[in-house]
């Protein structure tokens, strides 16, 4: 079921500021791939390329290909709410949908995309917020507000939605950064038990992450200054972090500079 | 797991879709549609043939939709047509109030309109608002004399010394205030004034109800302004032993001054054209009354609330330009605000 | 900066005494200020009382349910019923067509605009809501009563069924000074007023949201519907509110093209209508004392009615848990 991502001389625009420069990746199914490098390297524009997020920012385009599956999600009868719901995505900043309880937050996918019937929504809700861990904490609340959460549980709300859809593939643009170090351990816990399921890609500030969490790491990086990031190196992350090909990803591992 | 109906199902993401030529192809098919519709049944009038027609075309699509790409995307349509009619409906209405304005105003707009007094009577052309303008001049200047150094006050009060019971007091009666409809202040100052302190009808009574009018609106800018002073500068004056007072006067408020002024411009362009208030304690003149304390003194939206309801041509000639005329001003006052904003360097509208 | 004055004055510094008085003075003063607030409100109050009462007093009819309204020296009979019907049916009815508009709109410009014409239209509306009433007023009477000949015709042949469009005597709809007209004038001035404040009330509302609900596949209208409208239904109702009470209080445009009679019929195509503010400009100028005084009567309600509704505005603020600061 979950599906592989390849792309093709990517590259990422706002208007005319170049952010990303021919990007050539395939991430294989059911396995979690981690984009590691400094920040404003274009690892999070990257990303929000693969679900067709980045064209959401006014006079954002891309060009290249992506394809999911040998489909190329940015063909012209491309519907793209169609690919969003294939990719899911969770963000940096957990934002459960404020006016709505925890139940409604997890079954927001679902009834946009259709499901009516009580039975089968309570069945996924409790199937997603196993699924992220959070079902233990929230299952004697489940109408209570979803804010009301703490930071970590927010994330794994917010996460519980995204696989409530069933998405062949989810996305995670630092799903750690705003939460406390207990929190980040369950939810990098989790990611272990998602990947049976998902292709799970993960942005990253944290190089201890990606080599807790990830089995492929792609390490991004700017040009030069004033240039567009490019992908420098992908590998195993085994070989990425005892053994890099590029001087520059052994630079940004051994803390030289970033 | 999940029902059969639902998107869930649909594991492709490519489905399908209308093609780009779809809308404007439907969009002609309907209206044409219409016209046909028109020429050969009984409907008959122009009013009814835009209400069919915008029907149509606002339901036309969606259905297609419908039909191929599904009820989500058709709803999306829907939606997005729905918001466009909007806007439609209303910057139409209201930019051809505005145009229709200036179009019959400039018939008698000119600089002797604008310098001459009412000496024309209804049986004639000519004459202008001379008086008028003065007239409100003076009244919004002498209300803004009072308003504007009192509202700023209240919102020093309100941000630099208010987190008590009274500032919040303060504050909501300030809230009430700017809900005094403009006929309520005239009233007032006709209970208080003019009947209450046996006043006559002067230009300074309707300053007053014009007073009631701007406070508001002059506290609530003033106060917004001075809350995005960052406290950093606050903090810099206090720790070079700057009293309050000289830190509020000298370094905070003329920081917030664009903002302030950007306000004060936007209170003014408001009671510049109140009608109600000033046709209640005002009177009316047709000649300049150059002293604002004594005697009836004419104001421009008096002037066109008259010259309105005339039945000369004349004098609903003269009333256009005057509607002009005031439409100008606040035009003016508002371009101003808004260029003054784009300077300013605490907020960008 | 030259605009701070940091001469240390080593005299004062010692004494202490010197910023200190000067604050307590400016404080004073603020305060003052803040003291003038109340007490000119409570003069509001106290001074529509006081003048309202002597007409009260010598009402020969009740003062709620009389439609009519004469007030002279002599002949005291007023009450408000129908002055209250017109001034909250044209009301009502104003914000009932200019809502979904303005909400539409703001839609419009927040969501599916381009960026560029986004702007402009922002800056066209707040300017549209700065256009005078009497600018509208008198474009209503010399144009609009006109032209509503059609829009008339059309609501009486096919909406004639809904009592509030019937017109069973016949009478002629062209050149119309009726409830209806001053609902559409009052609507179109509260149009930009409206739409100006649902704009920045939606325009809060976070891409957090947004994009989390297009994440999960949304189309952009499923995205406004669960993500964008719900948070902002309180700004909107306060939007609304305050586009009420502008409604409620405007007078000239009102003035001018309704009909002047003391009808509660609720047929609002029909010639007639009067509201309490369009009453108190018409009768004013030859009123004497008594008239006055009734007029101050008729105002006060007026008073407490948008009062009400401002305070119902804030309430809502209010329970949504966030202070709103609501634009002019």
């Amino acid at each position: 079921m979950a599906k592989r991502i390849e792309t093709i001389g990517l590259s990422c625009f706002y208007g005319t500021t170049h952010a990303v420069d021919d990007v050539n990746i395939t991430i294989e199914p059911k396995s979690v791939t981690a984009f590691i490098g400094p920040s404003g390297c274009g690892k999070s524009t990257f990303l929000r390329a693969l679900n067709r997020m980045h064209e959401v920012v006014p006079r954002a385009r891309i060009e290249g290909r992506v394809l999911l599956d040998d489909e190329d999600i940015y063909a012209p009868d491309i519907d793209p709410a169609a690919v969003r719901r294939t990719i899911g995505m969770v963000f940096q900043k957990p934002n459960p949908f404020p006016t709505m309880s925890i139940y409604d937050n997890v079954a927001s996918g679902l009834k946009l995309n259709g499901v009516r019937r009580k039975a089968e929504l309570d069945d996924a809700v409790e199937r997603s917020l196993r699924g992220a861990n959070l079902w233990d904490e929230v299952h004697n609340r489940l109408s209570k507000p979803g804010m009301g959460l703490s930071g970590g549980q927010q994330q794994r709300l917010c996460i519980a939605r995204a696989i409530a859809v069933e998405p062949q593939v989810l996305l995670m643009d630092e799903p750690c950064s705003a939460l406390d170090p207990i929190s980040t351990l369950a939810i990098e816990d989790l990611i272990a038990q998602l990947k049976d399921r998902f292709t799970i890609v993960i942005v990253t500030h944290n190089m201890q992450q990606a080599a807790r969490v990830s089995d492929v790491t792609a390490f991004f990086n700017l040009r030069g200054p004033g240039e567009p990031g490019v992908l420098v190196e992908v590998d195993t992350t085994q070989r990425i972090f005892t053994n890099p090909s590029e001087k520059r990803t052994e630079d940004y591992i051994t803390g030289r500079f970033g | 797991m999940t029902s059969a109906s639902s998107d869930l199902q649909r594991r492709t993401i490519r489905q399908p879709r209308l093609p780009r030529w779809a809308v404007g192809a439907t969009a002609a098919g309907l209206v044409a549609l219409a016209v046909l519709l028109f020429a050969f049944t009984g409907f008959a009038g122009t009013v009814d043939f835009i209400v069919v027609a915008t029907l149509l075309l606002v339901l036309g699509v969606p259905a297609a939709s419908w039909a191929v790409e599904g009820r989500r995307k058709a709803t999306d349509r829907l939606a997005s047509s729905a918001t466009l009619v909007a806007l439609v409906l209303t910057v139409l209405p209201l930019i051809f109030v505005v145009g229709y304005v200036v179009k019959r105003g400039l018939e008698a707009f000119n600089w002797t309109f604008l310098t001459s007094e009412d000496i024309a009577g209804p049986l004639a052309a000519g004459g202008g608002i001379a008086q008028a303008v003065i007239g409100t001049l003076q009244q919004v200047l002498i209300a803004s004399v009072i308003a504007v150094p009192i509202g700023l006050l209240v919102a020093i009060y309100i941000t630099e010394y208010g987190s008590n019971k009274f500032s919040t007091a303060v504050r909501f009666l300030v809230d009430v205030m700017t809900g005094i409809p403009s006929i309520v202040a005239g009233l007032f100052v006709l209970a208080f004034w003019v009947l209450g302190a046996h006043q006559s009808a002067s230009g300074f009574a309707g300053a007053i109800a014009l007073t009631i009018i701007e406070l508001p609106i002059i506290v609530r800018a003033s106060e917004e302004m001075l809350r995005l002073v960052p406290g950093a500068l606050r903090e810099a004056s206090y720790a070079l032993g700057i009293a309050k007072w000289k830190t509020i006067l000298r370094v905070i408020v003329p920081a917030a001054s664009t903002g302030i002024t950007t306000g004060i411009m936007l209170g003014i362009a408001r009671v510049i054209g109140e009608t109600a208030p000033v046709l209640l304690v005002v009177g009316n003149n047709s000649f300049i009354n150059w002293n604002a304390f004594k005697g009836n003194q004419a104001s421009l939206p008096v002037y066109i609330f008259q010259h309105a309801q005339s039945s000369s041509n004349y004098d609903v000639d003269r009333a256009w330009a005057a509607a002009l005329t005031l439409i100008l001003v606040v035009v003016i006052l508002y371009v101003s605000a808004r260029l003054l904003t784009r300077r300013n360097r605490l907020v960008g509208w | 900066m030259s605009a701070v004055d940091t001469t240390l004055d080593t005299a004062s510094l010692r004494s202490g005494r010197h910023g200190h008085r000067g604050d307590a003075v400016f404080r004073a003063i603020t305060l003052a200020a803040g003291i003038f607030v109340f007490v000119l409100l409570g003069a509001i109050a106290v001074f529509l009382v006081i003048k309202a009462l002597p007409a009260l007093r010598d009402n020969q009819a009740n003062f709620w349910t009389t439609r009519t309204w004469s007030a002279t020296n002599g002949d005291v009979h007023f009450g408000i019923a129908a002055l209250l019907f017109g001034t909250v049916v044209t009301s009502v009815l104003a914000l009932v067509i200019s809502l979904p508009l303005a909400i539409g709109v703001a839609l419009y410009i927040v969501e599916y605009a381009p960026a560029r014409l986004s702007t402009w239209l922002g800056y066209l509306t707040d300017m549209l809501a700065a256009v005078p009433s009497v600018v509208y007023g008198l474009w209503a009477l010399l144009y609009l009563l006109k032209h509503m000949a059609g829009l008339n015709e059309f609501l009486v042949r096919y909406f004639h069924w809904i009592p509030l469009f019937s017109n069973p005597n016949n009478q002629t709809l062209v050149y119309s000074k009726s409830i209806f007209a001053a609902s559409i004038i009052l609507a179109i001035m509260i149009l930009p007023i409206t739409a100006a404040i649902s704009r920045e009330v939606l325009r809060q509302v976070g891409s957090a949201q947004k994009e989390a609900a297009l994440a999960l596949g949304a189309t952009r209208w499923e995205m406004v519907r669960t993500s964008l409208l719900p948070p902002s239904r309180p700004g909107i109702v306060s939007a609304a509110m305050l586009g009420l009470g502008r409604a409620l209080g405007e007078t000239i445009a009102v003035a001018l093209v309704i009909g002047n009679t003391y009808t509660t019929s609720g047929r609002v195509l029909i010639p007639g209508g009067a509201t309490i503010a369009s009453n108190i400009a018409n009768l004013f100028g030859e009123a004497d004392e008594t008239g006055r005084s009734a007029l101050i009567a008729s105002g006060l309600v007026l008073f407490v009615l948008t009062l009400a509704v401002n305070l119902i505005a804030r309430y809502v603020i209010l329970r949504a848990g966030s202070e709103e600061h609501t634009a002019i």
